[in-house]
């Protein structure tokens, strides 16, 4: 709480507020209005309500805090807003004050944030502790025995119906990667220093799309450090309202990364690179950080984002012809406004046909941990999504976020298709491979 | 009022996700898009077919209750803010194209389908639909008809008016009442649909209208006149209609908002020019090349869309300017008085004048081709004297407009906002007439109560 007594919303520079204009523009791309046509639902009645609370007129109540958690933070209504409204700030605000008033209090939330937020996910060492054990079950024969017998439905929570939709394990996680194949291959005279944010989830799970971008960025001339001590971005705590929690990730990422002395601070998911673009928002208040904060963020990009930006170099060799489809991230897309840069990674593959997806900035549902606090819409969401991406006859969907990679790899599962997903770093890296 | 008695009523026949009741949903129903304007209905109601729509207004007259239609709520005028404690009855779940008629050029639509899916619609089918307002991808064709909107096509095409051929209208009581056919001509008695175009529900709850819908052009071109000063812009228009060419865009931008929405759309628009005209001729493709050949000729500094793409993203970035213009202020007060075109250049150097004198800061743009423009005042509702500034500007704005032969609004309506500035354009005897319209229709006066005049 603010030192004034005032609650958050209204702790927050009011011009925020008031920057929306009530237009409209917003709904017609707002997944959750979509869904619902409850003007409470859309980006300007969330905005409405945030400003009836700062203003007094409303309570924050257990129906504000609900629907700040319907929200998907897919930020397609900042691509929308002709008036520049900054609704990422106002809804992690929200979701702050939420949680400072503990709205949504219970026993069983409060356990899984408590040990979720602080303590899994805090540092990556328990992160990767924690993903053997789930690698030896996975492997072991044991989910498969799981799945047939039932016996996952009697886990407490509903906690059963959440395993299908963790993803695979990586048999070896990033650094083990980059330590044994790796370090030895960065250029002898690099044009650019660059260290890769290597996250927290796509370290356990998808650590060769970790170890294809280290390939993709040393194809062109980049030389690139893995800092060891680095943990998850936080945007996890930010986007769930645990600001405190947030800020400690921020400065543990800002003490590993010598960013002073880097080119540039690669991320390659388009949720966590949003996040860490707004480091410097986050710690402003924190004199120690603050400078640091501000350095750090004008140093981040998205992987794709700087391919662009230094010019990336066609690979040589001859590849089989592939159709593939772009699911654009919402935080790549809207966040960070990043949206042509992978396509053009994609269409420097050679023999890669880019085949247009109908919607492909509409949300696929993934949103974080939306498929699991929000299942039913979520999975409308994704359903949406699949049907649009089997329409293409694509035999690949690329995508530059882990979150929408996981939600499309159960989405594949669900409707059965032969489709693979990928990243487009990931594509690139074979076609580089393939030149040796 | 009882509310509970009312809500429970309308419980009998809205399911609960159709009869939004709390203090969240009562306030962000209590304003629509238009500055400064708020009143908490005691509920929302979502009616799903004319037989909810019906026994809901039946109901509510029988009790006296006042209900405010809206669709989206995108109106900048204030005529779909809800009455104080009312029934804020939104339509926007009535939302489905009933019908494509292409032997007859007819498309049939409930109130709710948003203006652009009728626009798609039209285009998949090889059509038509003109009218265009700058919120096209979310206002609904209800709230278009009830506002007669117009848009960026109306010197060429006309407005929402001109295509409308039927209706199908609950009136206050929950009769239900049919107006129109498909049919071009029809002189069956007075043509009562006429009377609900720009009604600004106040009349009856539209909730079937069939639209006129026209071939689509084979071709069309678009350009963009830079100037320096807003006279010479005035003047290439003049020179354009001297030329009898009929462009169906005719729009601009002064530098304030030109700036506002290059910020936003980020396209390239030149931002050190004092006007943009953004003109587009469409038509049979030799047609075409000819005028645009002409306007090319005629218009100094001239450039040409060099694709459609470049074209389409000119005319969607022009319709976010009234938005777009919300980054330079908290408030932004936009009106849309509209004038004889040949004194339309004379207006916008009114309106900088007044601004100036009043010490208010003004973005206009609007569209040329009409008349019609959009003095956006940028203000802070937080500043009294500020607002206070703005109501003189304001004034004097409405004033000029109706002495040289125009009109307080071409196309937002009349609504809250501009209610105490009608008296001035119509007269006793018009807004007498007017009255007894109302209470022909809505003896009890339920519906929008307070809108337009009381």
């Amino acid at each position: 709480m603010s030192d004034d007594g005032l609650n958050l919303l209204q702790d927050l520079d009011y011009s925020v507020l008031q920057q929306c204009m009530h237009c409209g523009m917003c709904l017609p791309t707002c997944p959750t209005y979509d869904a619902t046509l409850h003007e409470r639902s859309s980006p300007r009645g969330r905005i409405a309500m945030m400003r009836a609370i700062a203003d007094g007129e409303l309570e924050a109540s257990t129906t504000f805090a609900e629907e700040m958690y319907f929200c998907l933070g897919c930020l397609a209504c900042q691509t929308a807003c002709p008036a520049g409204v900054d609704y990422a700030a106002l809804f992690e605000n929200a979701r702050a004050e939420v949680e400072r008033q503990g709205l949504l209090d219970g026993a069983v939330r409060n356990f899984v944030r408590r040990w979720v937020l602080g303590w899994l996910f805090a540092k990556q060492t328990r992160l990767r502790a924690v993903a053997r054990l789930l690698r030896t079950f996975q492997r072991s024969g044991l989910q498969t025995l799981a799945r047939r017998s039932g016996l996952l439905k009697l886990l407490p929570f509903g906690l059963g119906d959440l395993e299908p939709l963790a993803p695979q394990i990586s048999p070896r996680f990033t650094d083990q990667l980059y330590r044994r194949d790796l370090q030895q291959s960065n250029p002898p005279t690099p044009r650019y220093r660059v260290a890769l944010l290597a996250g927290c989830v796509q370290d356990i799970s998808f650590a060769e799309v970790n170890a294809d971008t280290i390939c993709v960025l040393q194809h062109n001339d980049c030389q690139v450090l893995l800092p060891e001590a680095q943990a998850c971005c936080g945007s996890l705590h930010a986007h769930n309202g645990a600001v405190e929690q947030a800020q400690q990730q921020a400065r543990l990422n800002i003490d590993a990364f010598d960013a002073e002395n880097l080119d540039a601070i690669v991320v390659n998911a388009g949720g966590c690179g949003l996040h860490c673009k707004h480091y410097d928002r986050l710690l402003a208040d924190d004199s120690a950080y603050a400078e640091r904060a501000a350095a750090w963020s004008a140093k981040v990009k998205d992987v794709h984002e700087l391919l662009a930006d230094i010019g990336l170099r066609q690979p040589r060799a001859a590849m089989p012809t592939q159709q593939v489809a772009y699911h654009e991230s919402c935080h790549l897309k809207h966040g960070q406004r990043v949206s042509t840069a992978p396509q053009e990674v994609l269409q420097a593959v050679p023999n890669l046909e880019l085949v247009p997806l109908a919607e492909a900035d509409w949300c696929c549902g993934s949103a974080g941990i939306y498929n699991i606090t929000q299942p039913e819409l979520s999975m409308q969401l994704l359903d949406r999504k699949m049907a649009h991406v089997c329409a293409t006859g694509a035999t690949a969907v690329a995508t530059g976020n882990t979150g929408c990679a996981i939600q499309l790899q159960y989405g594949v599962r669900r409707a059965q298709a032969a489709v693979a997903v990928v990243h487009p770093v990931s594509l690139l890296a074979v076609a580089y491979r393939a030149e040796n | 009022m009882d509310h509970a008695a009312l809500i429970s009523d309308l419980g009998t026949f809205l399911r609960e996700d159709q009869l939004l009741t709390s203090a969240e949903d009562c306030s962000v129903y209590a304003f629509d898009g238009t500055a400064l304007l708020h009143q908490r209905p005691a509920c929302v109601a979502l009616p799903e077919s004319r037989e909810e729509v019906a026994q809901l207004l039946a109901l509510c007259n029988q009790r006296g209750v006042p209900v405010v239609p809206r669709g989206s709520g995108t109106g900048l005028a204030g005529g779909s803010v809800p009455s104080q404690g009312g029934v804020a009855l939104c339509l926007v779940r009535l939302n489905q194209i009933l019908e494509l008629d292409a032997a007859n050029l007819v498309m049939v639509v409930q109130p709710g389908v948003l203006t652009q899916q009728i626009a798609d619609a039209a285009q998949a089918a090889g059509l038509f639909y003109p009218p265009d307002p700058g919120s096209i991808k979310i206002s609904t064709i209800g709230g278009n008809v009830a506002n007669n909107s117009g848009g960026l096509r109306g010197l060429k095409y006309g407005v929402t008016r001109d295509y409308v051929m039927g209706l199908e209208v609950v009136l206050a009581d929950g009769q239900v009442l049919e107006t129109g056919n498909k049919c071009v001509k029809d002189v069956a008695g007075f043509t009562l649909k006429d009377l609900f175009i720009g009604s600004e529900g106040m009349l009856g709850v539209i909730t079937k209208i069939a639209l006129k819908l026209v071939p689509a052009p084979a071709s069309k071109k678009t350009l963009l006149g830079l100037y320096d000063e807003m006279t010479q812009a005035a003047a290439t228009v003049s020179a354009i209609i001297a030329h009898k060419i009929i462009p169906c865009t005719l729009e601009f931008l002064d530098r304030t908002t030109i700036e506002c929405v290059e910020a936003h759309a980020n396209i390239g628009l030149p931002t050190d020019c004092e006007a943009v005209l953004l003109m587009e001729v469409d038509g049979h493709p030799a047609q075409v090349a000819e005028q645009a050949a002409q306007i090319e000729a005629i218009a100094r500094s001239v450039r040409l869309a060099d694709s459609e793409e470049e074209a389409q993203q000119l005319a969607a970035a022009r319709r976010t300017a009234f938005s777009a213009l919300a980054r330079l202020a908290p408030t932004v007060v936009l009106e849309d008085v509209t004038v004889p075109r040949s004194e339309l250049a004379a207006m916008v150097a009114y309106v900088q004048e007044v601004g100036q004198r009043h010490q208010v800061r003004v973005g206009t743009f609007g569209h040329f081709g009409d008349g019609n423009l959009h003095p956006t005042f940028l203000c802070d509702e937080r500043d009294a004297g500020e607002m206070a500034r703005v109501e003189k500007a304001m004034a004097e704005v409405f004033a000029h407009a109706v002495e040289l032969g125009g009109t307080i609004t071409g196309e937002h309506g009349v609504g809250l906002a501009k209610k105490p500035y009608l008296p001035g354009q119509l007269g006793p005897v018009g807004l007498e007439i007017l009255k007894r319209v109302k209470t022909a229709f809505d003896p009890k006066g339920i519906l929008n109560r307070g809108n337009m005049f009381d």
